[in-house]
């Protein structure tokens, strides 16, 4: 029972370690001049794009935040960033106590093969994020319209 | 802009509904050039907007980092029953509404 514990702690410890290291360069340069001095917790946030994107016009995005989304509970604001894009704010959410349930779905432009950040903002003010990488075989805004 | 939405006519009080909203825009991102290399001037819509019991909901601001046709999913909490509205702003301050009706019923058993 000990050595479970041990072992379930370390691989949480690992796991929440990793995943601010993704928010490497650029793009946590483009996350903080956003948000400036405030503190980011990784976490809660599940973002979810697909690993290859044949064609970067048109990318699946889903984003669910860990939320009772009750009157005292609730995230008020996702945003959506990638770096690589020539507009790394690709899009913002705004949610209240009657949406039931944190999650939105749409369908993003991606330039490049990167990593997408979503941050969400409790009603209490902390900040958390997600993240998700998708590599991108045509990227956006390179072909002619026809 | 034309829209289509795709929202239960009917639910329990309490459920919590998912809509789906897709609506016919270009939304030129203002990075592309067409055939002869001229670049394309940008045009997307800016704003959606879900107002539900005389309330906003949900609303989301878009860049130029959407997809085509805007596609978007969320979710709301029946409560009572009423108009669901939808509203996209482009970036010129064209409006599209888009207006359903929801019927709230109290739960069966």
């Amino acid at each position: 029972m000990k050595r479970r514990t041990v072992i379930v702690g370390a691989a949480v410890g690992l796991a929440v370690q990793l995943v601010p290291s993704v928010l490497a360069g650029k793009l946590k340069k483009t996350v903080s001049e956003f948000y400036g001095q405030e503190n980011i917790t990784a976490g809660r946030v599940h973002l979810k794009t697909p690993p290859l994107a044949e064609n970067g016009n048109s990318v699946s995005l889903v984003v669910e935040v860990d939320s009772p989304m009750t009157e005292k509970n609730y995230v008020q604001e996702i945003r959506i960033f990638a770096d690589k894009n020539p507009v790394p704010n690709l899009a913002s959410y705004r949610l209240s106590p009657d949406s039931g349930k944190a999650k939105v779905a749409t369908r993003i432009r991606l330039s490049n093969s990167q990593i997408i950040v979503a941050v969400a903002r409790m009603n209490d003010g902390t900040l958390w994020s997600g993240s998700s990488e998708t590599i991108v075989t045509l990227a956006a805004c390179v072909e002619p319209l026809l | 802009m034309k829209a289509r939405i795709s929202i239960p006519a009917q639910a329990n009080k309490g459920d919590v509904l998912e809509i789906k909203t897709l609506v016919s825009h270009p939304m030129h991102s203002g990075f592309r050039r067409d055939a002869i290399g001229a670049l394309v001037p940008r045009d997307i819509i800016k704003v959606f907007r879900c107002e539900y019991r005389e309330r906003v909901v949900f609303e989301a601001e878009f860049g130029p980092g959407t997809a085509a046709n805007p596609f978007l999913s969320f979710y709301i909490r029946a409560d009572r029953s009423g108009e669901v509205k939808f509203i996209w702003v482009d970036q010129h301050g064209e409006q599209t509404e888009q207006v359903k009706l929801l019927e709230v019923v109290d739960k069966i058993k």
